[in-house]
């Protein structure tokens, strides 16, 4: 793996007045509870991970859990009260208010639950805002604003007002917004969770055809689990503040790391998150069929197929290697099979 | 039991009344006691008691302690009148360069600061002045009278007013397009051909000084008061204060500080409409969602970008309403005003109201009126103002409103001169129409009135009568025959009924201040008029404002019609009610009850439009009919805008009630005024404008606290 992009060290946000005194003297081991009753709100607890170049990490959890204190830790819109966050290798807590506005300016993209955008502008104003505010002119900024504006289809309407657009349109000039100075590293403060669940879906699409596009870094914060495991590439599910488990979305769903997790994936559709590879045995000679599935399948795509053969599948990878068999039984166990004891 | 037990609040009001009413029956009226006409440290008299503090005599009469508290606040206008004396005159005297004189002169630091402060602010004035109607001060400041004499050329004279008008036009119609193009017109037109050129012009330049500057001071210290817990704790007070101040109480101090004329008034009017500007800065931008904050840092803003680009203007709409606030405080002031000698078209209203000349006075206010609508309207359509980015205009289309304006300015020196031929003997009308040479339809007026009071002067004197002798007479008794604790236990028992003690000891406190001022008497007779002209507008309003809730059109057209009326300077209003009603209570009252019932319509329209639409249709699926949903949903839950209505129809009254004193109360107003032409009015001003801010503070404390109980009790706020 090449360099982390965003990574973090012992990161902790604890509000209240104390704040800093009480987790001194707590010397790393904080307890929501006993910070509560002495007038503190433990936001972020502990949390260390990395994020690397391309990836899309999504950081799940129920409302008030530390999400999206996380994620303001992170773009430094609070202040941190201890730990470490490198941005591409920066210590962003040493940065200076210049350095800080310049690291925005140029590697940082936001999109907000609430859309948060200038209500007296029009969307194409809105768009070209973080431009014009690097001081770039207003024509090219307009131009290069406009090409955004195609990018996210709201052609045709750049001279609306945000209040005369649909919440999914409107969130669409946040994306184009956050979007249009290039950023590197994009942050995303459950964007769709203010949308209907149709425009909902229409938007993750829509999510996932520009990052095929783009290959951004990207943090996600959502509290939708389907979500999370419909687009990210590692999952981080939080609980009051704590880190409770970071991995891949088949990792979670097949070895909770804590009862809390478990609980999270039990209600979640298996064939939809694992891969063939995530529940394949290993190589058979016996009873084949002439079929052969690719690891990377996700097992709903190809559930269909196996399950029509009465014998062992092959399993192969990218070079048409065999590297594992799968039997019909396999694919019936894991989809209707054990979702409470069983893995 | 069970009845009490369950509404705990109307028996402790119950007993509050009972407390109240055996009170005032055990405290007897003493003997001696009388209305006192003058101002008791004015008259010699041996029944007078007296006590002495600060080397100063305070004389008062002496009553029972329960009927009438002493005045121990009596010292307190002699004790300002020493110290801002002492301020101007003694206080660190310092060495200031005399450019006059060329020499050191000493000179008491404050009068110095003051002095350069108005000097500053009559530059500014007259520097405007000069544009529009020619003079020399400014140039003289920057050369001197020799050079002048030297360089006759530059003696230039005003613009003519055709210019003016068109520039009016076209900046109106760049702004918002032709409907505003043509009311420009008509306005300056109209001020032009009834001769009221020059007054108008004169206001105008006070109006351009003082709104911009109370504009820019006002969201100044909002931002400061924004940014700061420590300032706005500081500041809180003080606009607290200055929202209910009587503006003519500002105006005697004022006078001591600044002396008299268009800059002292400047100075006034910064102070009476700054407040209100801080305070709806300060509202709209705490009412900024937290995100919308954070993605302007995101798009990577410096602190001055974040203001200026992403706060200010998304706190746009309470920022606009501070701004009609404080243009609608400036030209109310730019009448008021001209009692400290402030020139233009105030000074001529107050001339024809002294002289019953009501049709010039109509002149004069419709006048303010319009240039008080027209400038309102000019800077909303210019805080809304949109860009075009796509559009492919040409160099012309782009640079036309300049050209425009190029073109009326040679067009109106053409005229003019042209002018100069063709009117050889007398004036120039296409220059400047003199004052009093237009058309005037004063006469007209004055005919009306006379014909009105010739023709219903037996109703209109019945009318009055009766309101006197029957309503008002007997009502002011009451409020007199209150003894001052019966008034005090009700005032700070209400407090405490509604916000518990800390609510208490504030009324107390504001109610103990005025009882041991020397006017107590004085402020039962303002309160007996105000409370008078409440209840009816308060009537009024509400039943107005309902009825045109009913109608969504109606409701539109009638916030327009308040948005307008309140436009109007206050003083306005006296106009059209000393032409039917003549100088009596009667017109006070009316015009007291026209203008508070502008805020009580106002919020009983958008308390009633604040309630939830899905509430409407929840009591629709109840199946209620129109009046129960009235009664049953729609009241009680506008119920605490319309209180905050309330509250703006209070302070609207006592404004109203103290300006009142023009036309002769015998109220506080009365001895405002009177303080104005005294030599050392400025303490007792002041005393007596506080103690009128702290009437109004009284029901704003109480008024308030209730709303916030019951915004959080219905789950609004």
């Amino acid at each position: 793996m090449s360099d982390p992009i965003i990574k973090c060290e012992g990161v902790y946000k604890i509000f209240g007045e104390n704040a800093k005194k009480m987790l001194h003297e707590s010397s790393g081991n904080v307890d929501a509870k006993t910070f509560q009753d002495n007038g503190c709100i433990v936001g972020v607890n502990n949390a260390s991970f990395e994020v690397s170049k391309g990836e899309m990490l999504v950081v799940m959890g129920l409302s008030g859990s530390g999400k999206s204190t996380l994620l303001r830790c992170i773009s430094r819109l609070t202040d941190a009260t201890s730990g470490k966050i490198f941005i591409e290798g920066q210590d962003l807590l040493q940065l200076n208010n210049k350095e800080l506005i310049d690291l925005r300016r140029n590697k940082m993209g936001m999109v907000f639950q609430s859309f948060a955008l200038l209500p007296h502008k029009t969307v194409v104003e809105n768009i070209a805002f973080p431009l014009q505010i690097k001081g770039i002119k207003t024509e090219d900024s307009i131009s290069k604003a406009m090409e955004m504006v195609k990018l996210v289809g709201l052609d045709g309407r750049e001279n609306y007002f945000p209040r005369e657009l649909s919440g999914g349109q409107q969130q669409r000039v946040g994306i184009a917004r956050s979007l249009a100075v290039e950023p590197d590293i994009w942050f995303l403060d459950e964007p769709f969770s203010a949308l209907d669940p149709l425009i909902r879906k229409e938007m993750q699409d829509e999510f996932l055809r520009l990052q095929g596009k783009l290959q951004k870094t990207i943090m996600f914060i959502t509290h939708d689990f389907d979500e999370a495991l419909k687009l990210a590439d590692r999952i981080a599910i939080m609980k009051d503040g704590i880190i409770e488990q970071l991995d891949t979305p088949a990792n979670i769903v097949l070895n909770p790391a804590t009862e809390y997790v478990r609980k999270f994936t039990e209600e979640v559709p298996r064939e939809k998150v694992l891969l063939i590879e995530d529940v394949m045995d290993v190589i058979t000679k016996e009873n084949l069929s002439d079929l052969k599935v690719s690891k990377d399948e996700i097992i709903e795509n190809v559930a269909e197929k196996i399950l029509t053969q009465e014998k062992t599948v092959s399993v192969v990878d990218e070079n048409n290697q065999i590297v594992g068999s799968i039997n019909p039984s396999k694919i019936i166990n894991t989809v209707f099979g054990g979702r409470k004891n069983n893995n | 039991m069970e009845f009490i037990k369950k509404y705990p609040k109307l028996f402790q009001w119950l007993f509050l009344l009972i407390v109240f009413f055996a009170l005032c029956f055990a405290i007897d009226v003493p003997e001696t006691y009388n209305f006192i006409r003058g101002q008791a440290e004015f008259i010699k008299d041996p029944n007078q008691s007296s006590y002495v503090l600060f080397g100063k005599e305070v004389r008062y009469y002496a009553f029972d302690v329960f009927w009438r508290l002493p005045p121990l606040l009596g010292w307190l206008p002699i004790w300002i009148n020493d110290s801002l004396f002492f301020l101007m005159n003694e206080w660190m005297p310092m060495e200031f360069w005399n450019e006059d004189t060329q020499e050191f002169k000493t000179r008491p630091l404050v009068l110095q600061i003051t002095r350069n402060l108005t000097s500053f602010m009559t530059f500014l004035i007259e520097l405007i002045r000069e544009f529009l109607l020619g003079g020399l001060n400014t140039i003289v400041a920057f050369s001197s009278w020799d050079w002048i004499d030297a360089n006759p050329w530059a003696e230039l004279p005003g613009l003519p007013w055709t210019i003016v008008a068109a520039g009016a036009t076209i900046l109106a119609y760049k702004l918002s397009g032709k409907g505003l193009a043509l009311f420009a017109a008509l306005v300056m037109i109209y001020i032009s051909i009834f001769g009221q050129w020059k007054p108008s012009m004169q206001t105008l330049s006070f109006i351009l000084v003082a709104a911009p500057l109370s504009f820019i001071f006002g969201l100044g210290l909002g931002i400061a008061a924004f940014k700061s817990k420590r300032v706005e704790k500081a500041l809180y007070p003080i606009l607290l204060v200055m929202q209910t101040m009587p503006q003519y109480a500002v105006l005697v101090p004022a006078i001591v500080l600044f002396g008299v004329g268009d800059h002292a008034a400047v100075i006034i009017t910064m102070v009476v409409a700054v407040p209100p500007m801080i305070l709806l800065t300060l509202l709209g931008l705490r009412g900024i969602s937290p995100e919308v904050i954070e993605a302007g840092k995101m798009s990577g803003c410096s602190n001055w970008q974040l203001m200026s680009k992403v706060l200010i203007p998304t706190a746009r709409r309470d920022i606009l309403i501070g701004v009609n606030q404080v243009i609608m405080v400036c030209f109310s002031m730019a009448v008021i005003s001209a009692f400290i000698g402030a020139k233009g078209l105030g000074f001529n209203l107050l001339l024809a109201l002294n002289q019953l000349n009501i049709g010039l006075a109509l002149e004069a206010g419709l006048c303010i009126s319009l240039i008080a609508i027209l400038l309102d309207k000019m800077s909303l359509a210019w805080a809304n103002k949109q860009i075009d980015y796509f559009g492919n205009l040409t160099f012309f289309q782009r640079h036309k409103n300049i050209f425009f304006f190029v073109v009326a300015i040679i067009l109106g020196i053409v005229f003019a001169y042209t002018g100069s031929f063709y009117f050889k003997e007398g004036f120039n009308y296409l220059f400047e129409i003199p004052h009093n040479k237009g058309i005037s339809t004063a006469d007209f007026w004055n005919k009306g009135v006379d014909w009105i009071f010739d023709t219903f002067f037996v109703y209109i004197k019945a009318f009055n009568t009766w309101l006197i002798v029957d309503v008002l007479q007997p009502m002011r008794a009451l409020y007199l025959r209150m003894p001052a604790v019966a008034t005090l236990v009700l005032v700070v028992g209400a407090g405490y009924i509604i916000g518990g003690i800390r609510s208490a000891l504030i009324v107390c406190g504001l109610t103990l201040f005025i009882a041991l001022s020397p006017w107590w008497d004085r402020a039962l007779v303002t309160t007996y008029m105000a409370t008078f002209g409440v209840v009816i507008s308060c009537i009024i309003g509400f039943t107005v404002g309902t009825l045109c809730f009913q109608n969504k059109n109606s409701a539109s057209f009638m916030l327009g019609v308040c948005d307008i009326f309140q436009t109007f300077p206050s003083f306005v209003y006296l106009i059209p009610v000393m032409m039917l009603f003549g100088i009596t209570d009667t017109s006070v009252l009316i015009a007291v009850i026209v203008y508070a019932t502008i805020p009580a319509t106002r919020y009983t329209i958008e308390g009633l439009r604040s309630v939830p639409a899905a509430l409407h249709d929840a009591a629709t699926m109840s199946g209620v009919t129109k009046f129960q949903r009235l009664f049953k949903i729609e009241f009680p839950l506008a119920f605490p805008h319309m209180m905050l209505g309330l509250n703006q129809t209070i302070v609207f009254a006592l404004f109203m009630v103290i300006i009142g004193a023009f036309i002769g109360t015998e109220d506080l107003g009365q001895y405002i005024l009177k303080a104005l032409s005294d030599k050392n009015g400025a303490g007792i001003g002041l005393t007596l404008g506080l103690c009128v801010a702290f009437i109004g503070l009284i029901f704003d404390n109480l008024i308030r606290t209730w709303v916030d109980q019951r915004k959080k009790h219905l789950g609004l706020s």
